[in-house]
């Protein structure tokens, strides 16, 4: 616990706060020492790495693990990314429309898509629909499937995203192009949109880091062997081979992804904060 | 004289209930350089931005080079490319460096290509005297030389008219003179020129009329060494004393305290 200067008087312990505040800091240490050690001493040691770490296995993994598998999970991410990046611009524009049912539909799309589980729309996009328009084929089969499913989802969180982006630009700005003789629609897309994405920059590739993990819902698609992206890929090794290593060996490739992408976000953020001044 | 190059008439303009105009005639001649002084809250910055519809007039109508402002179906984006217009706080574009500021415009707006573009700009940094600062980002510039590159960057569009919209305001003391230099020579140049400001000298020096605004009207216009030196009305000397000696001002009661923070 901090200690709470409120001004009243403090109680005399008997202790100087530099002594209370190793004590407190030592008793922390201790809490965790016990907990490490009561692990390692119940944990079954063989049995946990014949579980999770047989390098036999792990190896057997190679070079599909990333020829197909990591490589399809950055193809479904990023192909989403790119579709709700375009859809939330067009509602984050719609949001801040002038035309009053642009701004309620664009509301409504927010609310809606932000408001459901993504494994609701994945089904709804890959099952619904298809049953539903039976003529309608999505572009690239598959992958196509994908790219709408985390589209439809990023885009609601993209457009409050881009929406906030566009507002954080100073007014002074669309003034200073509209008295130069831009056009809104220029002055938006010269001027403003490109501050904005700067400012946004950092929460946008949160989205990213986000979707990597959605795409994983890839697997209630039901795939070819060849469209296996990395849980589906981990899962189904998992159960041919009994055993959980692919489970970890795909855990760990989304982390090679996600975490220097976290790394260049929190670069982005303090270069961000400098540049303010 | 020719026709007026701005001409404003029965101007009235409400935000909500606050009418912050009340009925402004005015005329600009070609070439003319005119100041408007007031204290804040009077509607000078209002006037102004209503000149290029920054503002649109609840009433009346505005004309600048013989084309109607207000007129609704006016191509509002041509009208405003003969109007250069330079702002309190610069409003440089940051993501831009200072020859993109002058160049970007001209290019999406006027249609100019780019090396006819970046001849322009060099010619107009030159003009202001901040050649060497082409490649530098608006962040990397003192304010003086900011405002001096949006001067810059208002007149790469070749415009008739310039509003200056209390252009130094915002700049540390010893940054007005060179801001105010380049007003000068422009002046002399024969561009016609609305300037809202609070420096006195300047008005005194280059404004060939100065205009007295307060509460939304035009109390007092003529003549610099009239209106500075020697004003008529009551309202002009308070205004005039308080700006000139700041320190004398007495805590007054009764009047209204200066109408709230201007509109920039």
């Amino acid at each position: 616990m901090a200690d709470t200067d409120t001004g009243v008087q403090p109680k005399r312990t008997g202790l100087t706060r530099t002594q209370k505040r190793r004590l407190s800091r030592g008793a922390q240490y201790a809490v965790l020492a016990a907990a490490v050690i009561a692990f390692a001493l119940t944990a079954d040691w063989g049995r946990l790495q014949n579980q999770f770490a047989q390098p036999e296995i792990a190896r057997q993994l190679f070079p599909d693990l990333i020829t197909v598998a990591l490589k399809n999970t950055v193809l479904y991410t990023l192909s989403g990314f790119v579709v709700g990046l375009a859809l939330g611009v067009v509602i984050a524009l719609m949001r801040l429309s002038s035309v009053g049912p642009y701004r309620w539909l664009a509301g409504i799309y927010v609310e809606i898509f932000r408001g459901l589980p993504a494994l609701l729309i994945f089904i709804f996009v890959g099952v619904g629909v298809p049953l539903a328009f039976p003529t309608v084929q999505y572009p690239g089969g598959t992958y196509g499937k994908v790219a709408v499913a985390l589209g439809l989802v990023s885009a609601a969180y993209m457009a409050e995203t881009i929406r906030a982006g566009i507002q954080a630009v100073p007014k002074g700005q669309m003034e200073a192009a509209r008295s130069l003789g831009f056009s809104p629609a220029r002055a938006m897309v010269s001027i403003i949109l490109p501050q904005a994405f700067r400012i946004i920059l950092p929460p946008l590739t949160n989205e990213l880091v986000l979707l990597f993990k959605d795409s994983s819902l890839v697997l209630f698609l039901g795939v070819t062997l060849e469209q296996r992206e990395l849980s589906k890929f981990g899962n189904d090794l998992a159960s041919q081979t009994a055993n959980s290593t692919p489970i970890l060996v795909a855990g760990l490739c989304y982390l090679l992804i996600t975490i220097p992408l976290s790394l260049v976000v929190r670069r982005m953020e303090t270069k961000a904060l400098r540049e303010i001044r | 004289m020719t026709s007026p190059e701005i001409r404003v008439q029965g101007l009235h303009k409400s935000f909500g209930d606050n009418h912050v105009l009340r009925g402004i005639d005015l005329e600009i001649a070609q070439g003319e350089v005119v100041c408007v002084i007031g204290p804040s809250g009077s509607g000078k910055s209002t006037l102004l931005r209503c000149v290029n519809l920054l503002e649109e007039p609840t009433e009346g109508q505005v004309f600048v080079g013989g084309t109607e402002v207000t007129d609704p179906d006016v191509d509002i984006d041509a009208v405003r490319r003969r109007i250069g217009m330079v702002f309190q706080q610069f409003n440089l574009f940051p993501h831009l460096s200072v020859t993109e500021n002058l160049t970007l415009p001209q290019r999406r707006v006027l249609g100019r290509d780019k090396a006819a573009a970046e001849r322009v700009a060099a010619g107009n940094l030159a003009r202001v005297g901040l050649a060497e600062k082409a490649d530098a980002h608006p962040s990397a510039l003192s304010g003086g030389q900011q405002q001096r590159v949006a001067i810059a960057r208002a007149l790469a569009m070749d415009p008739e008219v310039m509003l200056f919209d209390e252009p130094t305001s915002a700049l540390d003391p010893e940054l007005v003179g060179d801001v105010l230099a380049v007003m000068r020579s422009l002046a002399r140049e024969g561009m016609t020129m609305m300037v809202v400001t609070h420096e006195m000298s300047f008005a005194r020096e280059v404004a060939d009329r100065v205009v007295f605004m307060d509460g939304g009207v035009i109390v007092e216009e003529g003549r610099p060494e009239q209106v500075i030196g020697a004003p008529r009305h009551e309202r002009t000397r308070h205004f005039l004393s308080r700006l000139l000696d700041p320190a004398t001002a007495e805590v007054e009661e009764g009047l209204p305290e200066a109408g709230g923070p201007d509109r920039a």
